[in-house]
């Protein structure tokens, strides 16, 4: 019934999941009842969770062990407490079996991290695994209860995510919340909050939606689920979120953030959760409206290499391919060389690519290999054309003379595009803050006047004429998001 | 008895109908594996030598495998009947291709015999017919033969002939291994006699006059001998005086020369050519019009019989005119002379109207030192084991030499401007900011590596490894210039046994006793992040010696080559290590104007801020905020007689663990002003603790013991206590209970302290073990604390502590090891001023061995 496929290579990229040796300390979770009026009695939620209130109980998941008992329990108050001791081992030798690249995730965090203590989708399965038949809404002992709404008070004590997301997730269904941002460490007061709160809901419930809330809600919020998500996953939160999901507020981002960001089951459980409820299927009408800078973008670059003339073109920073796809699908490229220093984005633009099923005639013009742009490298030397498409501004500018030399100096093809962000523009973007930079891995960005000088020295140094154009809207008063150069090499002077 | 002459390294061709005996003879003369048979290959291609269908793929192997040979410079021999002009072009192609000679040996034997030959083989079922064709094809190509390009022909014409030929093989007139100096090496003197006379004193020669006081000799009371790197004529006061001193000390066996094109212009003005007499041959002629007709001759044999470059010393100097690249050195052909006299030049010309040449020093690669001449620069400088010693003494600069194989400059200023330049001698301000020879090559690194070095023999980088390490080196390290090492990782100390602990100095002082290391000297391990720091004397320093510019003055950063901070707070940081050098006096008594220092850089939350506060204090505040509430409640269900078993305990010292868990991490962390914003930055509380003086100009002290690499360190913390930080230190001796009990007590104290731990070191730095072998230069001994950090909140628990002493450390040590050996090999060649990517390719290599899969706990 849980479904927790381990095997595969993605497991090892997908499991965060692992706790230290030896931490396989408790995560914890109350749910209490209290009596409303004289003619109920608080302990019949021993009775709806097929769980004895003077027994202490263990079950087995696949997290490690559950443990059920109650802190309280009379007429007129009834504690239920699940604690989850997740065992690390067994995750962390299911990982391996799972077949992952030898040595992926040998890193001190997969054996510190805050698996064994955090609400996360594991004590999410123990409560589907435990509760089960609560969950369900059934109880063949006292099946008058299970409609009944409860006065409940549930604690999670370190629930990863933010407050406000807290609050919007739980609000809309009728909770109270009363979200407490746990510090990050209380003798550092600088610090600020951790990504926990320690969090109490209150509401008048009934007991298989409050679990089914619990079920769907603690892993949307944790955003890192164990295992990795397969389709049986849309039926289960289909199940679960039956009657509520649909007409949540925030059902977009659950649904993406419980089936792990997969698009294509998001759609899926989407429209189902939708037909469900009898509210029409229209997935499109999130669609924003404006082209996206990143089309502009590659159409400006494409459109400045057709004026080139250039057949053969390198893509130099070529990332997982996305100009790539445009290049290779356009005969008059003739050849088209990928190249970038990561070799996991190389791997990812053969997949998205889908390398090994093209046809002889297109693969054979597309070459990609791992390059960097501070090594100059006779492999790319030659060409028509060198594109550095969002490039120069992730090296540092005291690396920049081994890019020229690199590019201009060694490479020397006939054209060379390169598109920069212009920094007078971020003033444009609302949540940027001032001074910000729109990438944390950029190292600089420049104006459009810093781009020119740079531009400008570069081609009268190694005997280049620059052509400027802006991408995305001019705006008159800080320019366009982007700004391009083209570079054309003069040709030599012959004697 | 007849010898054919061929040279050493060629390609020889032998020619000559089936059935001639070629292969017999190539049997005769030749190696097994000189000898490339078209039948053999025929065979591997077809499984049948006989099968002419096969004749095409059988050439292209035959053509692949001598071009791999030739290549490398192996002498090979083709033995196919080669009898049709189009097989041998292409041979002739092929030998030019790798710049070898190609030697034709005919066979010319009358054709009853090579039928009669055929006869007796059962395979060879073709008729006489077929000898009949090809020996009338070879006959009508035999005159031919020199003009297809065959350097030397040899022709064998009856059985008597083939008998009695000999081959000797002759050295290359290129080839003087057998020379090694030492030698001063002169650069382009152009008709400077009398600078050349002033600097051949300065070198200590004793010039040797003729009747009329003309120099005709200089000798050297050590013997040593000059190289002349060409250009000896033209512009000048006095060719004929240059060419008479430099002709007589070749002659005399004091000197050798190679060619200049000016020289090679030369001969052809003296041969009666038509030249055009510009760039100062016409003075040079005119010169010359005064001397003697016999002086005239001898001059043009001189220059005539000069060889395109010299290979000198077992193949470690390599001299010619205009420099060579690797490829050519001890090889002949058109393009290697034709490099030799003009360089590598890319057709196009400069604002001057003069050839632009193409920087091959750039590229270069190659072991062996190449001197040369030909292009004027101010300075001589080295570029990748190269120099150009033409420091324009002609145009007012000065004649330079170079001591071989000291790689001492001497020069001497010229006495006037005797030619004015057309274009000036130095650069025009800010042309060049980046030393060109810096920039590396993908070559250089990527794919699988085998690295020679000096201490541990060699060390295999895998690709893949490589791979994830060119990432790493090109977003996020330095520039190269400011990486000239990076530590190696370290190993920990042997498991312990004991009850309590995972790691004991007992296990360490045991480890090292047991490869008979016994004086150890034990440091405190800094509660900080390993650094290194370059620092240099001043802007002027980091110019010369690392080719900085924009105020750079060194570097600061971490094992994987970042800096630890933006480059003002690394200046300011540098300014105060370079204020303290100085008090201490270093500069002057290490001789030396920079200094490469290992180091730790404290707090380790100036650098691991961010993981500290996303792992460790997140999983503290997620383990602190639960677990008390598990605790509350168990504590309630068990007062209400609910039997929880061992449950409660267990929580209760899980939570008492995330306590001390979370107490381990805050001692590494306390405020600095790094993380300001830029303007406000500062490094209040930022402290650095060295212990170690890599490498300072010309040498690496790794073989110096540990107490002189402390004593510096506490020179510079007495220069500059607030910056600086003590390293605290015991010395055991493994030998003496006393001694190792005290160590252990020593570590049992700081760690009980809350400190990290300890480093147990060799006293003497570098040991090895008596059988040779690198013994590692430290073992770490973690403290209890420290180490939940490291294996978790609750690894201390019995049961715990019992499944992770199974903790494998072989591949640790032997890495530690590679990566310490590694470490050794890039200070010795940056100390030694090899050129960049020498030095980066050990470096680098550290980073791509860091990427091999170890447990990270270690």
């Amino acid at each position: 019934m849980v479904s927790t496929t381990l095997a595969g290579a993605r497991c090892s990229t997908t499991l965060k999941a692992l706790g230290a040796v030896g931490n396989n300390v408790p995560v914890y979770l109350t749910l209490t009842s209290a009596a409303l009026s004289p003619d109920q009695n608080a302990t019949d939620l021993g009775y709806l969770l097929h769980k004895h209130p003077d027994r202490a109980q263990e079950f087995g998941v696949t997290a490690g062990t559950a443990h059920v008992f109650y802190p309280e329990a009379d007429e007129h108050r009834c504690t239920v407490a699940l604690l989850l001791e997740v065992d690390p081992i067994a995750l962390v030798r299911g990982r391996r079996r799972g077949g992952g690249r030898s040595g992926d995730g040998l890193t001190l965090g997969q054996y510190v991290n805050d698996r064994p203590y955090a609400a996360s989708s594991m004590l999410a399965v123990a409560l589907g695994k435990v509760f089960r038949t609560a969950l369900a809404g059934r109880c063949d002992a006292r099946p008058d209860l299970v409609d009944r709404p409860l006065s409940l008070d549930v604690h999670v004590p370190s629930l990863p995510g933010g407050a406000e997301l807290v609050r919007d997730l739980f609000e809309p269904l009728g909770w109270q919340v009363d979200a407490s941002p746990v510090p990050l460490d209380e003798t550092i007061p600088e610090w600020g909050p951790s990504r926990y709160v320690d969090l109490r809901l209150t509401g008048s419930q009934v007991l298989s939606q409050a679990l089914s809330h619990l079920y769907v809600l603690l892993p949307a919020l944790d955003d890192a689920k164990h295992y990795w998500v397969t389709s049986d996953e849309v039926d289960k939160l289909v199940r679960a979120g039956e009657g509520w999901l649909a007409g949540h507020p925030q059902r977009e981002l659950i649904t993406r953030r419980y089936l792990k960001h997969q698009r294509e089951l998001v759609e899926t459980a989407t429209s189902r959760l939708l037909e469900a409820e009898d509210v029409p299927v229209d997935l499109a009408a999130d669609e924003p409206a404006p082209r996206p800078l990143v089309a502009l973008r590659k159409e400006a670059v494409l459109a400045a290499l057709q004026e080139s003339g250039a057949q053969r073109v390198v893509d130099l920073g070529c990332g997982e391919g996305a100009l790539l796809r445009w290049l290779i699908d356009d005969a008059r490229y003739g050849e088209v060389v990928g190249a970038d220093v990561s070799p996991l984005a190389l791997s990812r633009a053969e997949k998205r690519l889908n390398l090994d099923r093209m046809p002889d005639t297109q693969r054979a013009r597309l070459t990609l290999l791992q390059s960097s742009l501070t090594y100059r490298d006779d492999r790319i030397a030659g060409y028509d054309a060198i594109v550095l498409m969002e490039v120069v501004e992730h090296l540092d500018p005291d690396r920049l003379p081994a890019l020229e030399q690199t590019v201009f100096g060694h490479a020397r093809p006939k054209t060379v595009i390169v598109t920069t962000p212009n920094s007078e523009h971020n003033v444009r973007y609302e949540k940027l803050a001032a001074g910000a930079m729109r990438h944390p891995d950029h190292r600089f960005e420049w104006t459009r006047a810093e781009f020119r000088a740079w531009a400008d020295g570069v081609a009268a140094m190694h005997g280049y004429a620059t052509a400027y154009s802006p991408i995305g809207e001019d705006d008159p008063e800080v320019g366009p998001p982007t700004q391009m150069a083209v570079f054309t090499r003069r040709e030599a002077v012959a004697t | 008895m007849s010898e054919l002459a061929i040279p050493e390294l060629c390609l020889v061709v032998l020619v000559g109908a089936s059935g001639s005996g070629k292969s017999t003879f190539a049997r005769q003369h030749f190696g097994q594996y000189e000898v490339l048979s078209s039948d053999f290959c025929r065979g591997l291609v077809a499984d049948d030598e006989n099968d002419q269908a096969a004749t095409k793929d059988a050439f292209e192997v035959l053509n692949f495998i001598a071009g791999k040979r030739l290549a490398a410079g192996r002498l090979t021999v083709v033995d196919a009947t080669n009898v049709q002009p189009d097989g041998r072009r292409q041979l002739v192609e092929l030998a030019r291709a790798h710049d070898v000679l190609p030697v034709a040996i005919v066979l010319d034997l009358p054709e009853k015999i090579a039928v009669a030959r055929n006869a007796e083989r059962p395979d060879r079922d073709f008729g006489a017919h077929v000898v009949r064709r090809q020996r009338d094809q070879l006959r009508r190509g035999l005159k031919r033969l020199t003009k297809e390009g065959f350097r030397k022909v040899h022709v064998l014409s009856s059985v008597e002939e083939v008998d009695a030929a000999t081959i000797v093989r002759e050295r290359l007139l290129t080839d003087f291994t057998d020379q090694h100096g030492p030698f001063d090496v002169i650069g382009d003197i152009h008709g400077c006699r009398s600078e050349l006379e002033t600097l051949l004193t300065k070198l200590g020669y004793a010039i040797v006059r003729d009747d009329e006081g003309r120099p005709v000799d200089a000798v050297h009371p050590e013997g040593r001998k000059a190289v002349f790197v060409g250009d000896l004529v033209d512009r000048g006061p006095d060719s004929p005086g240059v060419l008479r001193l430099v002709m007589g000390m070749v002659g005399a066996r004091h000197g050798f020369c190679v060619p200049g094109n000016h020289e090679n212009k030369l001969v052809r003005a003296l041969q009666g050519r038509d030249v055009k007499r510009s760039h100062g041959l016409e003075e040079t002629l005119d010169q010359l019009s005064r001397e003697t007709e016999e002086f005239r001759k001898e001059v043009e044999r001189f220059c005539y019989d000069l060889v395109s470059h010299l290979v000198l010393d077992d193949g470690r100097l390599v001299v010619a005119h205009a420099g060579l690249k690797e490829a050519y050195h001890g090889r002949a052909s058109g393009r290697v002379r034709s490099f030799a006299l003009y360089g590598d030049s890319t057709g196009e010309t400069d604002e001057f109207g003069l050839p632009v040449r193409y920087p091959w020093a750039n590229d270069y690669r190659g072991r062996a030192m190449v001197l040369y001449g030909h292009t004027p620069t101010p300075e001589a400088e080295w570029v990748n084991n190269t120099m150009c010693l033409d420091t324009g003494c002609v145009f007012g600069g000065r004649l330079t030499a170079l001591r071989y194989p000291e790689k001492e400059a001497v020069d001497v200023p010229a006495e006037q401007v005797w030619y004015e330049p057309v274009k000036p001698l130095a650069p025009s301000p800010g042309a060049v900011v980046e030393r060109a020879h810096d920039q590396l090559d993908i070559e250089d690194v990527l794919g699988k590596r085998v690295i020679e070095t000096a201490y541990h023999g060699r060390v295999t980088v895998h690709e893949e490894n490589a791979a994830g390490a060119l990432e790493v080196m090109s977003r996020f390290a330095l520039h190269p210039r400011w990486l000239p090492y990076l530590p190696p990782t370290m190993s920990p100390v042997a498991t312990s046994a004991r009850p309590d602990v995972l790691e004991h100095p007992d296990e360490a002082f045991a480890g090292y006793a047991a490869l008979g290391v016994t004086d150890l000297i034990c440091e405190e391990k800094h509660m900080g992040s390993r650094a290194v720091v370059l620092v240099c004397r001043d802007e002027d320093a980091a110019g010369r010696r690392f080719g900085a510019g924009d105020g750079e003055t060194g570097a600061v950063y971490t094992r994987t080559g970042r800096s630890f901070f933006s480059p003002g707070l690394t200046e300011e940081l540098l300014a105060g290590v370079r204020e303290s050098v100085g008090k201490a006096d270093l500069w002057t008594e290490l001789d030396t104007d920079w200094l490469l220092l290992d180091c730790e850089l404290l707090p380790w939350s100036a650098k691991g801020g961010e993981l500290i506060r996303n792992q460790y204090a997140g999983v503290g505040a997620a383990a602190r905020t639960a677990l008390p509430n598990a605790v509350i409640g168990l504590v309630q269900a068990q007062a209400r007689g609910v039997d929880i078993g061992d449950l409660g305990e267990r929580t209760a010292l899980r939570a008492m663990n995330a306590d001390a868990f979370t107490a381990a991490y805050r001692r590494y962390v306390w405020e600095t002003g790094v993380d300001l914003p830029p303007g406000e930055a500062h490094l209040d509380g930022v402290s650095i603790a060295p212990f170690q003086v890599l490498a300072t100009e010309g040498r690496t002290h790794v073989e110096t013991d540990h107490g002189w690499h402390l004593r510096i360190a506490d020179r510079l913390v007495e220069a500059a206590p607030e910056l600086f930080r003590t390293t605290r230190r015991l010395r055991v001796d493994t030998g003496a209970p006393e001694s190792t009990a005290a160590g252990a007590a020593w570590w049992e104290a700081i760690t009980a302290d809350g400190g990290e731990g300890m480093v147990v070191k060799p006293y003497a730095g570098l040991v090895r073990t008596k059988k040779g072998g690198l013994v590692q230069p430290g073992m770490k001994v973690r403290g209890k604390e420290y180490l939940r950090i490291i294996y978790g909140p609750d690894y201390t628990a019995p049961e715990h502590l019992a499944r992770l002493r199974d903790r494998n450390l072989g591949h640790k040590r032997s890495l530690a090891l590679r990566e310490y050996a590694l470490g050794l090999e890039s200070l010795t060649r940056f100390a030694g001023g090899e050129p960049l990517w020498r030095v980066h390719e050990p470096v680098f290599a550290v980073l791509a061995l860091e990427s091999e899969p170890v447990d990270p706990r270690l």
